[in-house]
């Protein structure tokens, strides 16, 4: 559904987006992770055909970015939620939907037939003719994110659909994310939540101008960051701290109340080792558990590190 | 380019300023004020003057006055033009728009077209208005109607509509540059400027007669088409999105 080679957008001297090279398949849902300014926004208008590139290739949904009659059939076929949801207060959900619906040229039937489905999985059916100026916020979010399905795209853009909204608000918008995954939609998610990206994404992409990675949620878990191996004891001591070292030959091992955390590199080698060892050093093990680096911490370390993808 | 597109962008926009009374309130009272305002003048010169010497300067006065309608074409797209394109900006709605299938020509259109097609037609039944008044009072006094004539043709489907282009493509411009539309309404309105001087030059002396008209005609069209070029370089979705205040 999206293919890009070395898509590179500059601002003058600034390179916002460099050397950004990803594949994305239909039906697959794609969090684009990164901070503030690190290139999120502009790469989707580049492949939602809303500005252009300085150099590189991209083909969205069948067609390749750079000339106006192609960009034209890219935007049929998309949909684009941007990070304000810019909608027309002073007109109704209905008409904020019809309007758009008109421009993508859709029949009155059909349009008419979407708009009501649309407004009813967003559960705002019932408020369709109030001014979408009484609306709350995630309210507007949902005609928004309507708004951009509203011609049936086959690619959707979502530009932090859950920044600014409150606990409430962002778990309505999380829920219709949730649903359109459901009616397999390929989505393109530009997202600062990680929980978000782990709970929706099928795969991630960390971005910092470079693109610094991409992989499915575990796969990344599991590559870019320390795993470590909690121990239940029935009691801890500084013995068997010691025991677990000299068994593993490393200094990451510490004791918190009665749980034993050791750092490892392989744990299905490890694991037996550190049971031996406590066990030799008297202790007793109650629970043994692998615990997982969270996104989070693979966010923070790559980002930070800037490490470049392989 | 496709029209279509374009007409849906102007109806749209029109439905929206139909409850906007910053833009509704000019755009009724101007030509009305126009269209009853300075024939209730003529009435009042032709009762005070008694008939002497109303031959000479009444027809001179009464073309001074219609010249009105060119001032109202350049008035009234401001307001509607600032709206238009400012009111996208601060709601943010912009980028929503340049996301569907349309190009940069036709939002363009569609959002001139939102302007003028209200302002011209506010202006034609103000002028309607206006054209039957005057000559209720120059049969009696002049002893022949006034109206129809080419002055007012050349008026109503000329120049008032290239000064309305003209001041919808200053808009859009100086809205490129500003973050509301009362700004945008207040640098927009320098349009309208030399055109009171032409006004006053009229009262004074000088003629506003079907000729000068059309020479005045033949500038705001160069102008518009200048305006038009660098109008459409100024509204392209990457201008807008990256550089727009």
């Amino acid at each position: 559904m999206i293919h890009a080679e070395g898509l590179t957008k500059r601002f003058g001297d600034l390179t916002a987006v460099d050397q950004l090279s990803l594949d994305i398949a239909e039906g697959e849902v794609f969090g684009f992770l990164g901070p503030n300014g690190a290139g999120k926004t502009t790469t989707v208008r580049m492949l939602a055909a809303l500005i252009s590139k300085t150099s590189g290739r991209a083909e969205v949904a069948g067609f390749e970015i750079g000339n106006e009659a192609a960009e034209l059939k890219i935007r049929e076929r998309i949909g684009v939620l941007p990070d304000n949801v810019g909608l027309y207060d002073s007109t109704s959900a209905y008409q904020n939907l019809e309007y758009f619906g008109r421009l993508h040229r859709m029949d009155p039937a059909t349009l008419r037939k979407n708009i009501e489905r649309l407004l009813r999985m967003m559960d705002l059916w019932e408020k369709k003719d109030a001014p979408v100026s009484t609306y709350s916020k995630g309210m507007k979010q949902k005609v928004a994110i309507a708004r951009a399905l509203v011609h049936d795209p086959i690619l959707l853009f979502l530009d932090e659909p859950t920044a600014n909204l409150d606990p409430e608000a962002a778990k309505m918008v999380r829920d219709v994310l949730l649903e359109l995954k459901k009616e397999n939609r390929t989505i393109f998610l530009n997202t600062h939540n990680l929980d978000e990206a782990q709970r929706i994404c099928d795969r991630v992409g960390i971005i910092r101008t470079r693109l610094l990675t991409v992989g499915s949620v575990d796969v990344l878990r599991s590559g870019f960051s320390r795993k470590q191996t909690v121990v239940r004891l029935e009691r801890g001591s500084e013995e068997i701290v010691a025991a677990v070292k000299r068994k593993l030959g490393t200094d990451g091992v510490a004791l918190s109340g009665d749980r034993l955390l050791v750092d490892v590199d392989d744990p299905e080698r490890e694991n037996p080792d550190i049971n031996e060892a406590v066990v030799a050093a008297g202790g007793r093990v109650i629970e043994l558990s692998q615990v997982s680096p969270s996104l989070e911490e693979v966010y923070l370390k790559l980002v930070h590190e800037e490490k470049p993808a392989p | 380019m496709r029209f279509s597109q374009a007409w849906i962008i102007a109806r749209h926009d029109m439905g929206i300023f139909r409850h906007r009374w910053g833009v509704m309130g000019p755009l009724i009272g101007v030509p009305l004020g126009v269209a009853i305002g300075f024939p209730l003048l003529v009435s009042y010169i032709v009762a005070t003057n008694g008939g002497s010497g109303l031959d000479s300067y009444l027809p001179q006065l009464i073309d001074a006055f219609s010249f009105w309608f060119v001032i109202g074409a350049a008035i009234l797209p401001t307001a509607i033009a600032a709206y238009s394109v400012v009111g996208e900006k601060v709601e943010k709605s912009l980028e929503p728009l340049l996301s569907t299938p349309t190009t940069d020509g036709e939002i363009l259109l569609g959002k001139t077209l939102s302007a003028f097609v209200p302002t011209i037609l506010a202006l034609w039944a103000g002028s309607v208005l206006f054209q039957v008044l005057i000559d209720g009072f120059t049969r009696g006094a002049l002893g022949y109607l006034f109206y129809p004539n080419w002055a007012m043709f050349v008026i109503l489907f000329a120049l008032a509509p290239l000064v309305s282009l003209y001041a919808i493509e200053l808009s859009v411009l100086v809205s490129s540059r500003v973050t509301d539309a009362r700004s945008a309404q207040q640098y927009a309105s320098v349009t309208f400027v030399p055109l009171i001087f032409l006004y006053v030059a009229g009262e004074i002396g000088l003629s506003l007669g079907t000729t000068n008209l059309l020479y005045l005609a033949g500038i705001f069209g160069v102008a518009v088409l200048v305006l038009f070029q660098v109008s459409r370089r100024i509204f392209h979705r990457e201008e807008i999105l990256t550089r727009w205040k």
